[in-house]
C-alpha cells in the first residue's frame, strides 16, 4: 500500500535539518541492516528504536516543572494540546512516580540535563487524528544541558516522549540518570493494532482509557473496537436509540455518546486511531432486540422456527437501516476506516427460509456465498459513498468475486496463514495480521515467546505484495475476558506484538527481548497496569499492584 | 449420605428458583420454600443463644458478626428510613446462633468440627452448631440465602438446612516464593476462601527462587535470601496476622519449607548449608540441595524448625520434601517437636520410612503411576491422604476448565471403605512461576471455588448446568462485596 511508501518518503525531509551523522544512521539502516546498538546492555527500551547509539557518559536530570519544552524552532507551541498532555504525563511517568532523589542540586553542571526540547518540523497536526499515514518517526538526542527530540509531527514526538521516559532510571542514590544517547526510529508497519470485544463482556470505560495507556506505552497506534456482537449491543445509537436500549447486556452496560467521544480523544492524544467495527451480517443476534425485521427469520420443515438468523440480506429496509446506522457511524467515528466485520456467516438459516431462497433464485446466485458477497458489496459501496474506506475479515474476501480495490482484508484463521497473506497480497488488496496474535486463547507458560517469533512477512510474494501488508493486531475477544481480568491477560503479552510491529525485523534474539521485556513489564506496574509476569522474579515498584 | 434426600433437595432448588440457587459450595441437605421473610438493615442483628457456650466476647464470632453484616448490608445500611410500621411474622430481625462446645480462642484443627444446622421459619430463625467453626460456616451461608428485590429491599426464604463438610481437609496452595505476594494478597485470598468454605491455607512460603519469610534465629536467610530484604519479606507480625486472619475465618495456616531440595535461596544466609556441586574433581561453583553429610546441617534445621514449630500453631508442617537419608530424620526433629507432618508424595514413592500418621499429598497427574492409583496405593499402605494432582490451577488453558476441574471424584479409586476414609481431602494449588498480585485473583477465582464445593458438597452434586448457574451467580456475588477487589474472571 501506498501509505507505507510515503510515511518513509516524508523521512530526509526532516532529516535534512540533521546533524549529517544522524541521517547516516537513519538512512543507513532503513532496510538492509541490523539496528545499530551500542552499550544496549542495559537499555530497557521496548520496542527496540530502529537506531540506539549511547555512551558510557551519565546525565542526572533535574526535574524542574519546565523540564518539557517547546523548541524556538518548533511549528508547535504551548498551544498544541496533544504535546502539553503528553509532557504532563511524561513528567509524571519519569518523575511522579518514584520517590524524590536527595540533593539533586548538587549535580554538576556539565552533567546536567535541564530540559528536553521538542521541535516540530512540519504543520504539527495537533488538532487532527492519526491516520494510517501520519508520521510517527522522530530523533532523540539527549545530551547536556538540553536534550532535543525532532519529529516531522506531533505523532512522532508521542513516540519519542515514550522512548525518552524509558531512557531514563534512578541510580542507587535516587538520582534520574540516563546515559547520553543518539536514537533515530520510525515503525516498520503502520498499522499497530489491539483488538478488544466490548460485546462478549462489557468492558467499562475506564479499563479501555487504561488499556489505551498501556498501548501508548508499547507504541501501539490502533483500537480496533469490536463494540458489538451476537451477545450484546452496547453501543447507543443517536439514530436507533433501540438497538442499546434492548440490546445491551443492561442500560447501565452501555456507551453513550459521550463515552464513545471520551474514547477517541483519550486515544487521539495519544496518537492512537479508534477503529469500529460493526459486524454484519453474522455476529448480529443483539441487534435484532431492538430493530425489528433486521434478522432473517429461520424456518424448520417450512414454518418458521421463532429463531433469528444472520441480518435478512433480501430487504430493502435492511439497507435503509444499514445506511443510516453507518451514516452515523462514520459521523462518530473519525477515522478514515470503518470495519464492517463478515466473519463466520452461518448459511443454514438463509437456506432454510423460502423467501431467501427466491430471491436467490430470481438474482440468479448459485451458491449462498453469492448472497454474502452481494451483501456486502453493498455495505461496501456506502462506505465507499461515505468517502470512508473498509476493513473486513478474510472470508469476505474468500467468498468475495470483486472486492472494492482498497478495502483492507484481516486475516484471522490461524491455519495456513502465510499461504492466505500470499493470497490476498496478490489480489492487489491490503491487508492486516491477526491469525498468529489470538491472546485470548491462553496457555500455561510463556507463551509470548511465539508471539514474538512470527514473521510477519515470510510468506511467498514480491516486495511490492510485502508492502502490502500495513501491520498487524493482538485480539483479545470477550468470551472468558472481562474487566476482572482484561488487563494482566493482554500485557505484557501484547508487549509482544508491539514489538513484532514496531521494530526493525532482524530484532529477533529471545534472550535480550526477555531481558528487556522484564524491565519493561515492571515499567507498566509502576504506571499502574497490572501487567502479569514472564516468569519468576520481581519488581521494585509493585505498589499499588 | 441420602442420596434420594440429595436429588430431592436438587429437585426443590429446580422448582423454587429463588435465592436457594444462589448457594455454594452446595449444602448437605436443603429445603426451601416460597415462603419469604423480610429484613430491615437498620434492625436485624445477630445474636447469641442465652445457652450458647459462646457468649458476646467470643472473638470468632463477634468479628464474623460485624463481618458479615458489612457484607450483606455495607453501605445500605444507613440510606434506608427505619421502617415505622409494626412487626410481623414476615419480618426478621435476628439470626440467633447457638454453639454447644465452648472454645473462641483456640485455632482450628483437622479435627475440628464444622457441622451446623440453619432454621428458618416462622418460629424461629436459628444457626445451631456444634462449634464457633460450623456456626463461621453457617453465617457464611446464610449471608448467601439473603437477596434484594429490584426495589431495595432484603428478603430471606423460609429454609432448613443440615450441613457438613465431606471433607475434613479443604485447601489452596499460595506460592510466595516464586513470586513475593503482598500481605494485602494474602489477606484478600483468606476472605475469599472463606466465602467458600476453603479451610486450609497451604503456604508455600520459600523456596529455590526467594526466602521472604523473616527467620529470628537466623535473619541473614531473609537478608541474603529474598528478593528485596526491604520490601519482599514477612516479618514476624506479618506471618502473626495471616495466622489471626485465617484462624477468625476457621481457616489453617499449614506452612510448608520445603527441603532438601527446593532450598537454593537458603543458601546464601547460611554458609555450607548447600552441597557444592563438582564438574570433574573441582567444585563448578553451583550448588545443589541440603547437604545432609554435615552435623553443622544438622544442628541448624533442629534450630530453625524449632522456630518453625513454635511460630506456626497448626499441629500439622509442610515438610516438602523428596530425598530419602535426609527426609528420613527431618521428620523425627520435628516429631520430637510435638508435630504432625505433611510430605510431597516423593518421600512415599521412595519409600521412606515414615509415621503411620504422615499425610501424603498426591500431587503428580501421571508419574510413577496415574494419581487415582497413586490414592489407592497411598492408602492400601495405610497412610492419610490429600489430592492435588488435577487442581493444579496455575496450569491455565482456553475455556471454562473448571468443568475439569468440578467433575474430579477424589475418591474414584479401587480400595476398601478404610481406604477412602483415608483420604482427608484435598489442594488447589496455585504455584507462582507464572503468578504474581497482578494476575492472582482472576487466575484463582472461580476456578478454586470448582475445587471448593467438590470438597464440601456430597458426591452426587456434580451437575455441570447447576454448578455453572450458580457459580456463574457466586462469582457475581463476589464482585458487588463491599470489598470489591475480590475480581475473579468470569
Amino acid at each position: 500500500m501506498e501509505q507505507r511508501g510515503l510515511g518513509r518518503l516524508r523521512l530526509p525531509g526532516l532529516l535534512a535539518l540533521l546533524a549529517g551523522l544522524v541521517v547516516q544512521a537513519a538512512l543507513g539502516t532503513r532496510r538492509t541492516q541490523t539496528p545499530r546498538l551500542s552499550a544496549s546492555r542495559d537499555l530497557n527500551l521496548w520496542p527496540l528504536p530502529l537506531s540506539v547509539m549511547t555512551t558510557p557518559r551519565l546525565l542526572y536530570l533535574s526535574p524542574r516543572n519546565d523540564f518539557f519544552g517547546h523548541s524556538p524552532t518548533s511549528k508547535a507551541g504551548p498551544s498544541c494540546a496533544v504535546l502539553q498532555e503528553a509532557f504532563r504525563r511524561y513528567y509524571d511517568y519519569i518523575f511522579g512516580f518514584y520517590k524524590w532523589p536527595l540533593g539533586s542540586d548538587n549535580i554538576p553542571r556539565e552533567m546536567e540535563l535541564q530540559k528536553l526540547e521538542v521541535s516540530v518540523i512540519m504543520d504539527p497536526e495537533c488538532d487532527s487524528f492519526p491516520s494510517i499515514t501520519s508520521d510517527e518517526s522522530y530523533t532523540l538526542l539527549v545530551k547536556g544541558p538540553v536534550a532535543t527530540l525532532t519529529a516531522n509531527r506531533v505523532w512522532g514526538v508521542l513516540r519519542g516522549l515514550e522512548t525518552f521516559s524509558q531512557l531514563i532510571y534512578q541510580d542507587s542514590y535516587g538520582t534520574f540518570t540516563a546515559n547520553e544517547s543518539n536514537i533515530v526510529d520510525s515503525p516498520r508497519f503502520p498499522h499497530r493494532g489491539i483488538l478488544i470485544d466490548t460485546s462478549r463482556h462489557f468492558l467499562p470505560v475506564k479499563t479501555i482509557l487504561k488499556t489505551l495507556d498501556a498501548m501508548a506505552f508499547n507504541k501501539f497506534n490502533v483500537l480496533h473496537w469490536h463494540i458489538v456482537d451476537d451477545q450484546s449491543f452496547p453501543y447507543q445509537s443517536i439514530s436507533f436509540p433501540e438497538l442499546s436500549n434492548k440490546g445491551s447486556y443492561s442500560l447501565s452496560h452501555v456507551y453513550t455518546p459521550n463515552d464513545v467521544h471520551t474514547v477517541i480523544e483519550y486515544a487521539r492524544l495519544r496518537g492512537i486511531r479508534i477503529l469500529p467495527e460493526f459486524d454484519s451480517p453474522g455476529h448480529t443476534a443483539s441487534w435484532g432486540k431492538g430493530q425489528e425485521d433486521l434478522l432473517t427469520p429461520c424456518y424448520h420443515a417450512r414454518e418458521p422456527s421463532g429463531t433469528f438468523g444472520p441480518i435478512n440480506p433480501i430487504l430493502n429496509s435492511t439497507y435503509s437501516f444499514l445506511s443510516k446506522l453507518f451514516k452515523e457511524i462514520s459521523t462518530v467515528f473519525p477515522d478514515e476506516f470503518i470495519h464492517l466485520g463478515g466473519d463466520e456467516v452461518n448459511f443454514n438459516c438463509w437456506k432454510s427460509n423460502p423467501a431467501v431462497l427466491r430471491f436467490m433464485r430470481n438474482k440468479r446466485f448459485g451458491k449462498i456465498e453469492k448472497l454474502q458477497s452481494f451483501y456486502m458489496q453493498m455495505v461496501l459501496d456506502m462506505i465507499s459513498a461515505m468517502k470512508k474506506r473498509s476493513v473486513v475479515w478474510q472470508e469476505v474476501y474468500d467468498d468475495e468475486g470483486e472486492l472494492t480495490p482498497g478495502t483492507v482484508v484481516q486475516v484471522w484463521k490461524k491455519q495456513n496463514f502465510p499461504m492466505k497473506l500470499s493470497q490476498v497480497t496478490a489480489a492487489g488488496f491490503p491487508v492486516i495480521l491477526s491469525a498468529p496474535w489470538y491472546l485470548d486463547l491462553i496457555s500455561y507458560g510463556e507463551d509470548w515467546r511465539q508471539y514474538y517469533s512470527v514473521k510477519p512477512l515470510n510468506f511467498a510474494g514480491t516486495p511490492e505484495q510485502k508492502q502490502l501488508v500495513i501491520g498487524g493486531e493482538a485480539c483479545i475477544w470477550g468470551e472468558y475476558v472481562d474487566a476482572t481480568n482484561l488487563t494482566p491477560r493482554l500485557w505484557p503479552r501484547a508487549s509482544a506484538v508491539g514489538e513484532r510491529l514496531w521494530s526493525h525485523q532482524e530484532v529477533t534474539d529471545l534472550e535480550d527481548a526477555y531481558r528487556r521485556l522484564t524491565r519493561h513489564r515492571c515499567r507498566m506496574v509502576g504506571r499502574g497496569i497490572a501487567a502479569q509476569p514472564l516468569f519468576t522474579g520481581y519488581c521494585e515498584h509493585e505498589g499499588g499492584m | 449420605m441420602a442420596g434420594s434426600t440429595l436429588r430431592f433437595s436438587l429437585l426443590l432448588a429446580a422448582a423454587f428458583a429463588g435465592r436457594a440457587t444462589a448457594l455454594w459450595p452446595w449444602p448437605q441437605y436443603i429445603q426451601t420454600s416460597e415462603l419469604r421473610y423480610t429484613i430491615f438493615p437498620q434492625s436485624f442483628q445477630f445474636q447469641y443463644h442465652l445457652s450458647s457456650a459462646a457468649q458476646v466476647g467470643c472473638s470468632v464470632l463477634d468479628e464474623a458478626f460485624q463481618r458479615y453484616r458489612d457484607l450483606l448490608f455495607g453501605s445500605v445500611a444507613f440510606r434506608f428510613p427505619h421502617p415505622i410500621e409494626k412487626r410481623h411474622t414476615s419480618e426478621k430481625n435476628s439470626l440467633v446462633v447457638l454453639v454447644v462446645t465452648p472454645g473462641c480462642d483456640q485455632f482450628p484443627s483437622l479435627g475440628s468440627v464444622e457441622n451446623y444446622t440453619l432454621t428458618i421459619n416462622d418460629e424461629q430463625s436459628l444457626l445451631l452448631s456444634e462449634t464457633v467453626w460450623g456456626a463461621l460456616r453457617g453465617l457464611e451461608t446464610f449471608s448467601q440465602l439473603i437477596w434484594r428485590s429490584p426495589e431495595g429491599t432484603f428478603y430471606v426464604n423460609k429454609t432448613d438446612i443440615e450441613d457438613f463438610p465431606r471433607f475434613p481437609h479443604r485447601g489452596l496452595l499460595l506460592d510466595t516464593s516464586r513470586h513475593y505476594l503482598p500481605l494485602a494478597s494474602i489477606l484478600d485470598t483468606l476472605d475469599v476462601m472463606a466465602y467458600n468454605k476453603f479451610n486450609v491455607f497451604h503456604w508455600h512460603l520459600v523456596d529455590d527462587s526467594s526466602f521472604p519469610y523473616e527467620s529470628f534465629t537466623f535473619p541473614e536467610l531473609t537478608k541474603k535470601g529474598s528478593y528485596n530484604p526491604a520490601t519482599h519479606i514477612y516479618t514476624a507480625q506479618d506471618v502473626k496476622e495471616v495466622i489471626e486472619y485465617a484462624r477468625l475465618r476457621g481457616i489453617r495456616v499449614l506452612a510448608e519449607f520445603d527441603t532438601p531440595g527446593h532450598t537454593l535461596s537458603w543458601g546464601p544466609g547460611v554458609p555450607g548449608l548447600l552441597t557444592p556441586c563438582y564438574s570433574g574433581s573441582h567444585p563448578s561453583g553451583t550448588f545443589g540441595p541440603v547437604n545432609p553429610a554435615l552435623n553443622n546441617t544438622y544442628e541448624f534445621m533442629s534450630t530453625f524448625f524449632l522456630e518453625i514449630s513454635t511460630v506456626f500453631p497448626d499441629f500439622y508442617l509442610h515438610l516438602g520434601g523428596d530425598e530419602v537419608d535426609f527426609t528420613c530424620w527431618l521428620l523425627d526433629i520435628v516429631s520430637a517437636y510435638g508435630k504432625g507432618y505433611v510430605v510431597w508424595q516423593e518421600v512415599f514413592d521412595n519409600k521412606v520410612k515414615v509415621r503411620p500418621d504422615t499425610i501424603i499429598q498426591v500431587w503428580r497427574e501421571e508419574i510413577p503411576v496415574k494419581y487415582v492409583k497413586e490414592l489407592a496405593l497411598v492408602t492400601r499402605a495405610g497412610f492419610r491422604a490429600l489430592l492435588s494432582a488435577p487442581w493444579y490451577l496455575n496450569h491455565i488453558t482456553y475455556g471454562p476448565d473448571w468443568k475439569e476441574i468440578y467433575l474430579v471424584e477424589p475418591l474414584a479409586f479401587e480400595g476398601s471403605p478404610e481406604q477412602k476414609a483415608l483420604v482427608i481431602g484435598g489442594e488447589a494449588c496455585m504455584w507462582g512461576e507464572y503468578v504474581d498480585s497482578t494476575n492472582l485473583v482472576p487466575r484463582l477465582w472461580p476456578r478454586a471455588g470448582a475445587v471448593a464445593e467438590r470438597l464440601w458438597s456430597n458426591k452426587m452434586v456434580s451437575n455441570l448446568d447447576f454448578a455453572f448457574k450458580r457459580l456463574a451467580h457466586f462469582r457475581c456475588e463476589l464482585l458487588s462485596s463491599p470489598e470489591s477487589r475480590h475480581t475473579p474472571h468470569p
